[in-house]
């Protein structure tokens, strides 16, 4: 069978948030969604990238949608939130801006693919692939604070992704595999992103914000999309504990990953021995 | 844009930054939005309402040497709620590219040295590899022992891979060689 989608991992999903990349090829394999990797991709230059030069950071995108189109697929799925709007944001400058289309023609010395269409996981799975049909595990004592961050939605002229401060693609599809989510108000706040490597008291205070908030409307987990987010809120949570004199120990799963619980995949082919807050506790009472 | 009368006598550094961005700063009646929606502006030394003002009125030095643009996340939340349609988010890029090509010493230096590591290590690398870039941030910024036992313990959980993967390397470097080729024949013309 020919692969449907383009599959650009990006690089976190190759290393740090490697659990999102085994727990999303689960998933589309139990639902039958046929995904290929793309051979020879490459970073797409995330912040840094924007943060020096916008001819880079619109350059470095489209050499991965030139390598899906080599493979014959127009449809791209990006899990990465980060990625998902560098290669969205590459396709919309090119498009709006002929002058920054040229360049990139020129750096890449070849012709624009052309009708390239960049996706979310979350939209392939909200899009006809029907999971619930497919549960054969209920997780009723879960309380899921739906947590999309920045870039899924924003700037919402680019990214025209659900409503862009209260998306609910996340918590619809959660709930059709009878998972129970909350509305709360931290939904697309800032985690503070890459100034964990250099301004931690900043993502410190902004996560801190998050899981509190998540704690307060009675979360006893979160899900994610992105795996920046992942890190600031898993594996920085002690830290913030520590910083804050609290006491969360909020499990932080990436979507996907409680996809694959409710549709029976084994919680070690999900990649959840990787978190930092382990969610056995949780899991063990549902 | 040729007739849009708000781009005509503007601040050199409005000007720069419309080069830069294609955005334009005079289009701001200064609701604050930005300010009153960015996550970081409790840490910024001017709020990006207050910033964008400052371009306008050509102030180069507080602009350029502001912490503001480098702590900005790119959270785009300023951008999504402009109501002029400024793209607030590419605006503080620009500044961050205008100081550095005037060789002016970010008032932020780790999050320019970010910027440098994590470029050099995928222009290298063709991905990013992780590793590489903290050890390369860390040369940079020599704060050698900064998160030393979350690096631990995510590389125990196999977060973190000791080598990297070098298959589309040549790719970067030829894509990063001719950006800056095809970047200063521009600024030349």
């Amino acid at each position: 069978m020919t692969a449907k989608y383009a599959y650009y991992p990006g690089c976190s999903l190759h290393s740090t948030g490697s659990e999102y990349d085994v727990s999303f090829r689960a998933v589309c394999e139990k639902l039958g969604v046929d995904i290929e990797e793309i051979k020879g991709w490459i970073c797409c230059g995330t912040s840094p990238a924007h943060c020096t030069s916008r001819l880079l950071s619109l350059a470095l995108p489209y050499q991965n949608l030139y390598l899906a189109k080599k493979m014959g697929r127009t449809d791209v799925v990006a899990p990465c939130a980060a990625c998902f709007a560098r290669l969205k944001t590459a396709v919309h400058e090119a498009a709006e801006d002929p002058d920054i289309a040229a360049q990139i023609r020129e750096v890449l010395k070849g012709p624009l693919p052309e009708s390239m269409n960049v996706l979310s996981p979350l939209e392939i799975f909200n899009g006809g692939t029907n999971p619930a049909a497919a549960v054969t595990k209920q997780l009723p004592g879960l309380k899921v604070a739906c947590y999309y961050g920045c870039l899924l939605t924003r700037p919402s002229k680019v990214m025209q992704f659900d409503e862009c401060e209260y998306p609910m693609a996340m918590d619809n599809l959660l709930g059709s595999l009878g998972i129970t989510t909350l509305d709360w108000s931290y939904k697309t706040e800032c985690c503070g992103g890459a100034l964990a490597m250099t301004r931690t008291d900043v993502v410190l205070k902004l996560t801190h914000d998050i899981l509190e908030e998540a704690t307060a409307v009675g979360a006893n987990a979160i899900s994610v999309a992105c795996p920046l987010c992942h890190v600031n809120l898993d594996t920085r949570q002690v830290e913030v504990e520590q910083q804050y004199g609290t006491r969360y120990g909020l499990p932080v799963f990436y979507f996907t990953q409680l996809m694959g619980l409710a549709l029976g995949i084994p919680p070690d082919k999900l990649g959840l021995q990787k978190h930092f807050v382990s969610a056995d506790a949780l899991l063990a009472g549902v | 844009m040729e007739s849009n009368l708000t781009t005509i006598s503007q601040s050199q550094l409005a000007q720069a930054v419309l080069r830069e961005s294609g955005q334009n700063v005079n289009l701001c009646y200064q609701c604050r939005k930005c300010a009153a929606g960015c996550p970081i502006s409790y840490a910024m030394d001017y709020k990006p309402a207050q910033l964008i003002h400052a371009i306008r009125l050509g102030m180069d030095d507080l602009v350029l040497n502001s912490k503001t643009m480098w702590l900005c996340a790119s959270c785009e939340t300023c951008t999504t709620r402009c109501p002029q349609e400024v793209d607030v988010a590419k605006v503080m890029d620009a500044v961050k590219i205008t100081a550095v090509r005037r060789g002016i010493k970010p008032a932020i230096p780790q999050v320019a040295s970010f910027y440098r590591a994590a470029l050099a290590n995928i222009k290298k690398c063709g991905r990013m590899y992780e590793l590489g870039m903290i050890i390369g941030l860390k040369m940079r910024t020599f704060e050698f022992f900064k998160d030393a036992g979350l690096g631990m313990k995510m590389f125990q959980k196999g977060k973190l891979k000791m080598v990297p993967s070098l298959s589309s390397a040549l790719t970067t470097m030829r894509i990063f060689y001719r950006v800056k080729k095809v970047e200063k024949k521009n600024r030349g013309a």
